[in-house]
């Protein structure tokens, strides 16, 4: 047994995290926030051009082939800093869904544009106000074409390609035959839309939608995991920073042992989340068959983790914690945006519970 | 990254299989699975001797203390090794308890401080289950605030002349041996005036008096010192130099605590799937799903966090503060679940007859005994300021005692 990541991918890691600290401060977050695109192309062409887009694409298709270990310490960096570019929506969703269910030539065609950032993507699934499920998606093809909506479709204005679900398959399209308009999330750092497909030419990924759903769902979401760890590490980071500089009644509020408390149980959260997160990689890694209970048990850890770190560095913060100007609501709002991507924390508890072997140990 | 075991381990594997299969108490198993926690079940046998024989078996088959040299009683195993071991000996560990802080606690100093002459005496017997020691730090005014321990040690030619009170000391009443931190100099600051000693339990001076504990079992004494006289050769470190000694002895607390630390997580999933709500296995309701699965993130983030802290250790490193977040989550997990469990059964679940209450009554167990858990070795709150202040960084609490002598200290009583 040996459970932490290597030397190598420790270096992986830092190299990514040096690239986004100078590239990706929450200033350049902000110009998401206040700007005209909820996306910020320099962020995203660096990042495909250090080749993390094709972190776990196979160089034959133009890929780095590094891994998914890689990848994990990747999505934990683009998550701690907030990144405002499509790098889930692409790398975990889209090219996962052309590589398992992609033919050759749909491959060729397009992972070697998302491994270097000339092809963003976009995953359309959520056409109502409820949880995902067969009767609740409408979206139908037929003659070639796609025809129906979706609600809210994550970094949708900015993708070129869309893996869609529809009534029977997964289907893809290109963009330019959809009419794509932005919308306004809880996240305003992250661009979102809402799709018409009319008459959308589109080709068949998998006639067996919703087990592929599944399928690619445990692999995203230990991936998102891992950016809702980095997200809960700097919402964590900041808020102890403040707690040692900010004073009141004549002492850094640190030493308060109601903030302190508040913190070690940020930090408790935090800790456990990058325990199952690690496990879930190393699942992800081997596609082992614990892959869905691992899965689950990192998204819910790091959705519970993040959303806590980010409501209690808000606190933390006092007054300063509620202004537009401090970053404590960039943190808070991308908490409660990806603990709803891939759906609800509701549902993935559901997962988990129903992944359980008959004996479970831990 | 890799979880799977390599070809050395699991020869490993198969050879405390193999002897496991041939020399575990067997005939014990269908009671230990009713252990009740905070109770070892042994049915019709005595528990402590049933425990020592177990102990025993193992010591002279080279399978106890496994990562202790040799010549000490143990194997010279890796931390890989002993890992393995524990997932083998299952339910058998439950046969353990007594000699934790024995071995877990009282070894690892005995093993930084004590002389070769006295490792290569006292640590065999306390592999094999022969000696049980105890622990015997708190007082009753020096619990979570150890440094202000009050019991007196004074040098009388080559002896110590040990005068005073410890509390709460686990397993006391069957111990043969135990460490004692006490004060040699009271006019110097709290954490500087203390040293550290082992001790006979069955020397002339001590007395130990059973508490009676919230849940009805005695696990805990009072230690009581009057005139007891200890050889200077018992000192472990240096006079004045105590509390640096402790801190040994609570790093490896962490990884004996740390380590396998019970949530009742098995045993609650094992009740939801058979308790019925609405005329539906209670695991199907959503309520239930939402409680479980936060409880199997707690629980499988403190197993995968042990398997981290076993790669560090196989590294060579420490285990180091980020370990106290351990028992301040199964702590206060194992109450919520105790109470949940009960709360399934109806106002059955009030019952603690082990004829009729699930499992032996081991909710029940687990209720009562569960707020301990929260409290011994440091408090939910000390755990807190630990990860506060030295994982975090944070600024020490404003401590009203700081720099003054320990005699002029305000003590509210
Ligand atoms: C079952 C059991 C077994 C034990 N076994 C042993 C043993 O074998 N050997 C041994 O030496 N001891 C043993 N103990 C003692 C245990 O270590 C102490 O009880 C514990 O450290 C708390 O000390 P205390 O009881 O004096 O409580 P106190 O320190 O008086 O605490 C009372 C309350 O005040 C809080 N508090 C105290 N200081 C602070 C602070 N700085 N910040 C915030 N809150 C604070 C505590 O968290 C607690 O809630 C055992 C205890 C139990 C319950």
């Amino acid at each position: 047994m040996n459970f932490d990541f290597s030397d190598d991918q420790k270096l992986l890691a830092d190299q990514v995290k040096r690239f986004l600290d100078e590239n990706c401060s929450t200033a350049v977050v902000r110009q998401a926030l206040e700007g005209e695109a909820r996306f910020v192309p320099e962020v995203w062409d660096g990042l495909a051009a250090m080749g993390l887009t094709g972190t776990a694409i196979p160089e034959q298709y133009g890929g780095t082939g590094a891994g998914y270990l890689e990848l994990c310490l990747v999505a934990q960096q683009v998550g701690a800093h907030l990144a405002p570019v499509p790098f889930g929506s692409t790398v975990y969703l889209v090219a996962e869904a052309l590589l398992r269910y992609g033919t050759d030539a749909q491959k060729q065609m397009w992972l070697p544009g998302i491994s270097n950032g000339s092809v963003k993507g976009a995953f359309a699934v959520v056409e109502t106000m409820q949880q995902v499920a067969p009767d609740q998606i409408s979206t139908a093809f037929s003659d070639g074409v796609l025809n129906g909506s979706k609600l809210v479709v994550s970094d949708g204005n900015v993708a070129d390609l869309y893996v869609v679900l529809a009534q029977d398959g997964l289907y893809l399209a290109e963009g330019g035959n959809l009419k794509a308009t932005p919308v306004d999330s809880v996240d305003l750092t992250r661009d979102t839309a809402a799709i018409e497909f009319n008459n959308t030419a589109s080709e068949l990924l998998t006639n067996d939608p919703w087990s592929a759903l599944n399928a690619l769902y445990d692999r995203a979401a230990v991936l998102y995991a891992f950016e809702q760890l980095g997200g809960a590490q700097s919402a964590l980071d900041m808020a102890v920073g403040y707690a040692q500089e900010r004073f009141a009644f004549g002492r850094a509020i640190g030493s308060f042992q109601a903030i302190k408390h508040m913190l070690a149980d940020m930090y408790t959260a935090m800790k456990l989340a990058e325990n199952n997160c690690y496990y879930a990689a190393w699942a992800l890694a081997n596609d082992a068959p614990e892959l869905p209970l691992a899965a689950a048990t990192a998204r819910v850890g790091a959705t519970q983790a993040f959303q806590l770190c980010s409501r209690d560095n808000v606190q933390v913060h006092g007054g300063m914690g509620f202004t537009w100007e401090f970053d404590c609501h960039l943190y808070y709002r991308r908490s409660n945006y990806l603990a709803l991507e891939l759906g609800a924390l509701s549902e993935w508890e559901a997962r988990l519970v129903d992944a359980l072997p008959l004996q479970a140990s831990a | 990254m890799d979880f799977s075991d390599t070809k050395e381990e699991a020869e490993f594997r198969a050879e405390v299989r193999a002897f496991i299969d041939a020399n575990a108490p067997h005939y014990l198993n269908e009671h230990l699975q009713k252990s009740g926690f905070g109770n070892t079940n042994t049915g019709e046998y005595d528990a402590l001797e049933e425990a020592k024989k177990w102990q025993k078996t193992k010591a002279e088959n080279g399978w106890a203390c496994l990562m202790w040299p040799t010549e000490y009683g143990g194997r010279g195993a890796t931390p890989i090794q002993n890992v393995i071991w524990s997932q083998e000996e299952g339910i058998y560990s439950r046969l353990s308890g007594t000699f934790i802080i024995g071995q877990g606690m009282c070894a690892p100093t005995m093993m930084a401080y004590a002389s070769e002459g006295q490792k290569q005496e006292y640590l065999p017997k306390l592999a094999s289950g022969e000696h049980v020691w105890c622990q015997m730090f708190s007082e009753p005014h020096g619990g979570s605030d150890l440094a202000g321990l009050r019991t007196r040690a004074e040098k009388d030619g080559d002896e110590w002349v040990i005068n005073g009170q410890k509390i709460w000391t686990s397993g006391a009443q069957h111990s043969d041996y135990g460490i004692l931190i006490t004060r040699t100099d009271p006019t110097v600051a709290k954490h500087k005036g203390l040293t550290m000693f082992f001790i006979d339990m069955k020397s002339e001076g001590i007395e130990v008096v059973p508490i009676k504990q919230a849940n009805g079992n005695s696990e805990f004494n009072e230690v009581y010192f009057d005139n007891l006289r200890v050889p200077d050769e018992n000192r472990l470190g240096e006079v004045g130099e105590g509390w640096r000694v402790s801190i040994t002895t609570l790093m490896n607390e962490r990884m004996a605590i740390g380590g396998g630390i019970s949530t009742g997580f098995p045993e609650i999933y094992e009740l939801v799937q058979s308790v019925q709500i609405n005329g539906k296995p209670a695991v199907e309701d959503a309520n239930v799903k939402s409680k479980l699965a936060d409880w199997y993130v707690k629980s499988s983030g403190l197993k995968n966090n042990a398997s981290r802290m076993i790669t560090a250790v196989s590294r060579g490193e420490m285990p180091g503060p980020e370990n106290s977040i351990g028992k301040l989550v199964a702590g206060n997990m194992m109450q919520d679940i105790a109470k949940f469990a009960l709360d399934l059964q109806g106002q059955g679940g009030a019952l603690v007859d082990p004829e009729v209450a699930e499992g032996s009554a081991r909710f029940q167990a687990m209720l009562l005994r569960s707020p301990a858990v929260r409290i011994e070795g440091g408090t939910d709150q000390i755990l807190r300021n630990i990860i506060g202040e030295r994982v975090l960084g944070l600024p020490e609490d404003m401590r009203a005692d700081k720099g003054i002598p320990f005699n002029e200290i305000p003590t509210g009583s």
